[in-house]
């Protein structure tokens, strides 16, 4: 049985993937210029990050090879530049450029994974709150409702405060990342539930979902099997837009000091500590963590904007 | 003078994938005072010709070639500016849903007098004094103060009344009607068909009336076109066309709508169909798994008795019970079905019969009453484990093709689905295989199994979902509406295909229906239903021969009256009074 199932997957995938070339997303993906360059400026940038200890030139978290020598080098094409640190270093002589790849890289982590979390959970309680109504939908949508009425950096600076107070400051620096991620996905999460909700009240009344009652089916199986694989399309849009948001949460954070320490640098940690440089004209150590940060955001951004044009009927 | 003439008209709508030609070669013509009709199945391309009259074809859809005039003006290269001017001044438009055409957050009189002073030079005092005048004449009462109510405040039929004098606001000379009473009861479709009949021949204004419907046809125009694929394949006079047609595409067409004068054993098929799906020989019913149903131990008395049933739904929530609003879509139901007959509900719309359907299948959990199936009180049994054993044997067929299968879902998925929850089979392949041979017998062959149902068309679509039903290997198979979202011709074929497969299976059936004709075809026995009870339940031929109650000789005296078909005697038109029907008139 096992064999079958695995063959079965594999000609599944297959399927898919010749549905996919054959749809009419990809049409219209290879038709807006936008989306192509925002997809391969993304899609080098997500790589350059996963891949940061083999490309970037330099480990800026391997101590033993800094040297303070190097600190505070400009860019390499600039008088006093060093060919070996193509962006120029900061003051602890780490090269920019590396830093630049590992911050992205833990940027990219904090943003996927709250993502992933969010949509957990947001399409879990929605799929419960529109499928179950009555008072279960009532106390969840409360819930989300007191939840909208706060910031989302509001949350995720209360929860940091919390844990770092909670915490020593050892075990706070290791958990940091964790912290934030939470941080930031229990704040996105109402979005998913309250669009997922919708979609099921309209899919929930279809005739389908009433064959599957008249069939004997239980109320899981009906809305997991039969409903949720209908109500996803909305959340793949709100969850590449919510991608960007959150590495903006993030570097936010970070740049306010209460996100990721100088130890784990994020792309927010990398522009605060560059920012104390910059009026004493080292202003490469903060500019390209900066650049970085926006054509990862903006990318992610349009190509959330033009997933959510493709996909509405409407605007077609 | 001809009023609106067409020549040579091609419509094309652009794709990535080639051009898609939606009308070719058509060549009409339209007097004053004339009513066209244009008839042919969904994407025969008749809407298509409407639009691109009035220039409004839907993106990218452009006409390539062909000439549109009215009167002695081209209006097919105008500009939009100057088209604007033309539509709703010379041109008006009925649509089909009187709720989308009117604007809900507008008075009918902003709305009318808007259009009026738009487009006569009228001050507002007289136009406001046309307003009124127009209501009055599509036959709204107290015109005066329905004028100043929201479209929400009227009925269906009303609504589409006040659509009609807002395309008479202007006095056009020509009126585009695109399936104008598709979305009406058939009350209320005949008067807005008289209605429009009596305005065209008062105003001398041509109309061109787009329908599927050959009993709408029949009824109202003078000559139809008959539209094939995009091509018109026949055009004359209406009584000629319908009583001796020419064309093959015709005739099929003509040969499958029901007959509401006597019963026939067979629809005809219309072979000029390209899809039509071939009759199946019969299978060895004593060997094929699905006439293992027979194991069912006979029950004494009806298979499915109702004891007065009480469906009453919340429609408006609230803490305390003075302040909710119900809605009692069921007021004391019962009828008993014998075991292998077919009975049908026949109402019109908001009449409660699905929600009979849905409460027999347990869809629905009734206020009160009994639902006794089979010796056993469904409503009594609380736990699914209860109720499964019972489910199974009863399967329902749904009226949407469209939103009745799980677009996500694979065909074999969905049909193996019931198969595997009900554990009908012992083994993946025994699973498949029953699957396949399921879809042999609704006549989709194998080859559908893997493929998704947007891949096929209504008609199939309806042939998947009653291979969902047959899968539990059912008793008793509920369908709703079944065919009444598909063309005529497609409807011929599946209500053969349940024909034949109650037959074979000695399948106890409740047929629902609002269309008369096709319950002749069907039922056994009938119920007549009417706003949440029963008036009248008797054998088929005796209701449709001798009605008893006012409410079934009502619906009696509106259904289509093919007299003209071939071989046919001239229709009763009317059952005794029918000048006021009971009721239905509140509006």
């Amino acid at each position: 049985m096992a064999d079958t199932t695995g063959q079965r997957a594999r000609s599944t995938a297959g399927d898919l993937l010749f549905r996919f070339r054959d749809s009419d997303l990809l049409y219209s993906f290879l038709h807006s210029p936008g989306a192509v360059i925002s997809a391969m400026v993304a899609l080098t940038l997500i790589l350059l990050a996963v891949f940061a200890p083999v490309v970037a030139p330099h480990d800026p978290f391997e101590l033993a090879s800094l040297d303070l020598m190097d600190a505070s080098m400009p860019p390499s094409w600039l008088a006093g530049g060093d060919p070996r640190f193509l962006l120029g270093t900061d003051d602890q002589g780490r090269g920019i450029l590396s830093t630049v790849f590992h911050g992205m890289r833990i940027s990219l982590l904090v943003g996927f994974a709250s993502v992933i979390l969010s949509v957990i959970a947001g399409v879990g309680l929605g799929l419960l709150s529109g499928y179950a109504g009555g008072r279960i939908d009532a106390v969840i949508m409360r819930i989300a409702d007191v939840q909208l009425s706060f910031p989302a950096i509001l949350i995720a600076l209360l929860i940091d405060g919390v844990v770092r107070n909670i915490l020593p400051r050892e075990a706070h620096d290791q958990l940091a990342v964790f912290v934030m991620i939470f941080a930031i996905s229990i704040s996105g999460w109402v979005q998913y539930a309250r669009t997922v909700r919708s979609s099921v009240m309209s899919e929930k009344v279809k005739e389908y979902v009433q064959a599957g009652q008249v069939i004997g089916l239980g109320a899981t199986t009906i809305a997991v099997r039969h409903i949720l694989p209908n109500v996803l399309g909305p959340v793949f849009v709100i969850g590449t837009i919510h991608l960007a948001l959150a590495i903006i949460i993030e570097a936010t954070l970070s740049f306010l000091g209460v996100g990721l320490p100088p130890t784990t640098p994020s792309l927010g940690t990398l522009i605060r500590i560059g920012n104390e440089y910059l009026f004493s004209g080292e202003w490469w150590i903060t500019i390209f963590p900066g650049i970085a940060l926006i054509l990862l955001a903006l990318s992610v951004n349009l190509l959330g904007d033009w997933l959510r044009d493709a996909l509405n009927p409407k605007l077609r | 003078m001809t009023l609106l003439t067409i020549k040579d008209m091609q419509v094309v709508f652009p794709s990535r994938r080639g051009d898609l030609i939606a009308v070719q070669n058509v060549d009409l013509t339209l007097d004053p005072g004339e009513i066209l009709g244009i008839v042919g199945e969904s994407g025969a391309g008749k809407s298509t010709i409407g639009n691109a009259v009035i220039g409004l074809l839907e993106p990218p859809g452009i006409m390539s070639k062909g000439e549109v005039w009215l009167g002695n003006q081209r209006i097919n290269n105008l500009d939009e500016e100057m088209m604007r001017a033309i539509r709703g001044k010379r041109i008006g438009m009925i649509f089909q849903d009187p709720l989308t055409s009117l604007n809900p957050i507008e008075t009918i009189e902003a709305q009318l007098v808007e259009t009026i002073m738009l487009h006569l030079a009228l001050s507002e005092h007289d136009a406001r004094t046309r307003a009124i005048d127009l209501i009055e004449q599509v036959g709204i009462p107290d015109a005066a103060v329905r004028i100043k109510q929201y479209p929400h405040q009227f009925s269906g039929g009303m609504r589409q009344r006040v659509v009609i004098a807002l395309a008479l606001c202007a006095e056009p000379e020509l009126i585009i009607a695109d399936e104008p009473t598709t979305a009406l009861d058939v009350s209320v479709q005949a008067q807005i068909l008289d209605l429009m009949k009596e305005l065209c021949q008062q105003r001398q204004v041509g109309m061109l009336l787009i329908t599927h419907d050959m009993g709408v046809i029949a009824e109202t125009t003078d000559r139809v076109a008959v539209m094939y694929r995009g091509q018109v394949v026949e055009i004359g006079e209406t009584r000629q066309i319908l009583g001796t047609p020419v064309h093959d595409y015709t005739r099929s067409l003509i040969s499958a709508v029901p007959r509401p004068d006597r019963r026939v054993e067979r629809f005809p098929l219309v072979t000029y169909i390209e899809d039509v799906i071939e009759d199946k020989p019969k299978f060895e019913l004593a060997t094929h798994w699905l006439g293992q149903t027979q194991k069912f131990q006979a029950s004494e008395g009806p298979l499915l008795r109702l004891e007065n049933i009480h469906m009453r739904f919340t429609t408006r929530h609230a803490m305390f019970k003075r302040n909710r609003l119900f809605l009692d879509a069921i007021k004391g139901v019962s009828f008993d079905i014998r075991e292998g007959e077919v009975f049908g509900l026949v109402g019109e719309s908001g009449s409660g019969k699905s929600t009979v359907a849905r409460v027999i299948t347990g869809i629905y959990k009734p206020t009160s009453g009994r639902v006794i199936y089979a010796g056993q009180d469904l409503t009594l049994l609380k736990t699914r484990s209860e109720t499964q054993p019972w489910r199974r044997q009863m399967q329902m067929v749904f009226q949407d093709p469209f939103s009745s299968l799980n677009g996500r879902m694979r065909v074999q998925d969905i049909v193996a689905e019931p198969i595997r929850f009900h554990g009908l089979a012992n083994s993946r392949h025994e699973v498949r295989e029953l699957v396949l041979d399921i879809l042999d017998v609704v006549g989709l062959g194998s080859g559908a199994a893997a493929r998704f149902p947007h891949e096929f068309s209504g008609g199939q679509r309806q042939r998947i979902s009653i291979a969902r039903a047959l899968a539990t290997r059912p008793r008793f198979l509920v369908c709703d509406e079944p065919t009444s979202a598909l063309d005529v011709s497609i409807q011929a074929q599946i209500l053969n295909l349940l024909k034949d497969l109650q037959q074979e299976l000695g399948l106890t059936m409740l047929f629902i229906s609002h269309d008369l004709p096709v319950i002749r075809q069907m039922c056994d026995r009938v119920g007549v239903m009417r706003s949440g009870s029963l008036c009248e339940i008797a054998e088929t031929e005796q209701l449709f021969t001798r009605p008893e109650h006012d409410y079934t000789k009502h619906l009696l005296a509106l259904m289509p009256k093919f007299d003209m078909l071939p071989g046919l005697t001239k229709a009763r038109r009317y059952y005794g009074n029918t000048q006021s029907p009971p009721s239905k008139m509140q509006d």
